[in-house]
């Protein structure tokens, strides 16, 4: 498949801070990456910079082909763009606004009423066509805004936080709608939700104080979690200490932890040597000790768990440098 | 081109959508008309022509016109909309060429609803109407530059009051540098050429010659040339000030 986004060794300094440090990752045409990082790490930073609105300190981004140094214009073209807060002119109209967008994106004459309509259907801006944007909810803004980055059908699509701010299903209908286009475009999507990753991308980028930490599926980043495939069984707190025990023999498991939880009942988490599944065999412990056990899951490992310890390890490590 | 007339055509929409733009028609042509009559002696002097009329303009726009051009990139700055226009496929001159054209087309609106003025000398005598046409020139070129120095202040900050501020001030050391107590200061130590070089920027010398009915070549591409210097100003400034 062909990499319609390449960024190259990319630096983005504001006068003394290095804001990106040597990042550097390609999208293919039919992927969607997630871009995931603290406040401040850098992620804005490289969206701008990739999109021409920044010019880059060092190293390049190439879009469709097109330099974003030397053919801004030509790059700009083949994408759309959701500014962070997406920014809009609060004095137009959401119908006056596309229309402005659509004009300067060469979408003109019938095709331009078409791509309009449509774009309204799609999005459902009907409502709130001819109010002026300042008097717009956040969500009719978000969405205005999304309009926007679409119109022209573009190659590339790079949207910064594209649901904050939005309620539930608001969330759910962006996603919808960026994982129907997900299969032709290549689209970056900054978020603060790790869920969000799990549901609309292909591939998920770690970035931390302006450097890559992380790169791979949703599943490989499960991976990463100290809790990957581990075990959770909740029973009576009389039978937790006997568990403990009798699961520390078993030779697959790297740790055996008892939490207290309820009611009355305790958690034993057990957590398994390279991420191995073992329900089987810590469920067929638990009976042969006929130890009653009011629930048994296991759990892929939580990405808030993989984003802390990734961002926070990294943290660290620098603060010793 | 076309990028050009697109911006330029938002933008002034972006004046008329806001109390703004009548506002300040309204300041504008009171004041215009007012004050010929009550400062300029419009009608004692007995001669029919617009003299009185130009010759206040210079004040008048340098009051009036920051107010004209000091939204043009402030506010795009405040509301975060430039990352919007600057990642759309335009060039950083279409975006400034744009935004002037449409401030300066406003402006020129302005003076043109000023012909009840017109009108008012050609009822009551008989004026050359030739020398007013060089002065409204003359005028909407001054207005340009002075349009032009705003917009590219307006890019600075990302305040409108601000904006405005500066620019009149910034307006007002152009114009006054060809009056005489100014020259004074330098004369008795700077040599001529420097007191010639202080006196060769100012508005008030350049538009003297027009409000007294002389379309000097001198003095259109005086204005031509700060109108295209303050908007090359302009466009480095809005890719400087990007990254803040």
């Amino acid at each position: 498949m062909e990499n319609l986004i390449e960024v190259q060794s990319l630096r983005k300094r504001f006068g003394s801070v290095l804001a990106v440090d040597n990042v550097s990752f390609t999208v293919k045409r039919g992927e969607v990456l997630g871009f995931l990082g603290p406040n401040g790490a850098g992620k804005s930073t490289t969206m701008k910079v990739i999109t021409g609105y920044l010019p880059p300190s060092e190293g390049t981004a190439i879009v469709c082909g097109h330099d974003i140094r030397t053919s801004p214009v030509a790059a700009k073209r083949t994408m759309g763009y959701l500014p962070e807060g997406s920014p809009l002119y609060g004095d137009m109209t959401p119908e006056g606004f596309l229309r402005f967008v659509a004009s300067v994106r060469g979408v003109n004459g019938q095709k331009r009423k078409e791509r309009i309509d449509q774009l309204i259907e799609q999005i459902g801006l009907g409502e709130v066509l001819h109010r002026r944007i300042e008097t717009l909810s956040k969500g009719y803004r978000r969405r205005v805004g999304l309009a926007q980055a679409i119109l022209h059908d573009p190659d590339v699509l790079v949207l910064d936080e594209p649901t904050d701010g939005l309620d539930p299903n608001q969330k759910h209908d962006v996603r919808e709608l960026i994982r129907a286009m997900g299969g032709t475009k290549a689209i970056i999507i900054s978020t603060h939700i790790l869920e969000e990753v799990d549901a609309v991308c292909d591939r998920a980028i770690i970035i931390d104080h302006g450097r890559i930490v992380s790169d791979g599926t949703p599943a490989e980043l499960h991976a990463k979690a100290s809790e990957h495939n581990a075990v959770f069984i909740i029973m009576a707190d009389g039978d937790a200490v006997r568990a403990v025990e009798r699961l520390k023999a078993v030779s697959d498991l790297a740790k055996v932890d008892r939490r207290k939880g309820a009611n009355g009942s305790s958690e034993v988490v057990a957590v398994p040597k390279q991420g191995a599944f073992v329900a089987d065999k810590v469920a067929a412990v638990l009976r042969e000790s006929n130890i009653h056990v009011s629930e048994i899951r296991s759990e892929p490992g939580k990405l808030d768990t993989v984003f802390r310890e990734i961002t926070t390890n990294d943290r660290q490590s620098a603060a010793r440098q | 081109m076309r990028n050009i007339l697109i911006i330029a055509r938002r933008e002034l929409a972006a004046y008329f959508s806001t109390p703004l733009a009548y506002v300040f028609l309204v300041a504008f042509l009171v004041s215009a008309g007012a004050i010929p009559f009550f400062m300029g002696r419009f009608l004692e002097r007995g001669q029919a022509d617009l003299q009185p009329f130009f010759a206040f303009h210079p004040w008048l726009f340098l009051v009036l016109i920051p107010a004209v051009g000091m939204r043009l990139w402030a506010e795009e700055r405040r509301t975060g909309t430039i990352e919007l226009l600057m990642t759309l496929p335009v060039t950083t001159w279409e975006a400034v060429l744009g935004k002037f054209l449409a401030a300066w087309i406003f402006t020129g609106l302005a003076l043109a609803l000023t012909f009840p003025m017109w009108l008012t000398v050609n009822y009551l005598g008989d004026p050359d109407n030739g020398v007013i046409l060089a002065s409204y020139l003359g005028s909407f070129l001054m207005a340009g530059a002075f349009l032009a120095l705003a917009s590219c202040i307006s890019a600075v900050t990302k305040s409108q009051v601000i904006a405005f501020v500066l620019a009149v001030g910034a307006g007002m050391i152009l114009m006054v540098s060809g009056l005489d107590f100014v020259l004074g200061l330098f004369r008795g130590w700077a040599p001529q050429i420097v007191i010639d070089l202080v006196a060769s920027f100012s508005f008030i010398t350049h538009f003297g010659t027009i409000a007294a009915g002389v379309l000097e070549l001198r003095a259109i591409v005086f204005f031509l040339s700060l109108i295209l210097l303050f908007l090359a100003i302009n466009g480095q400034v809005v890719e400087l000030k990007k990254a803040g």
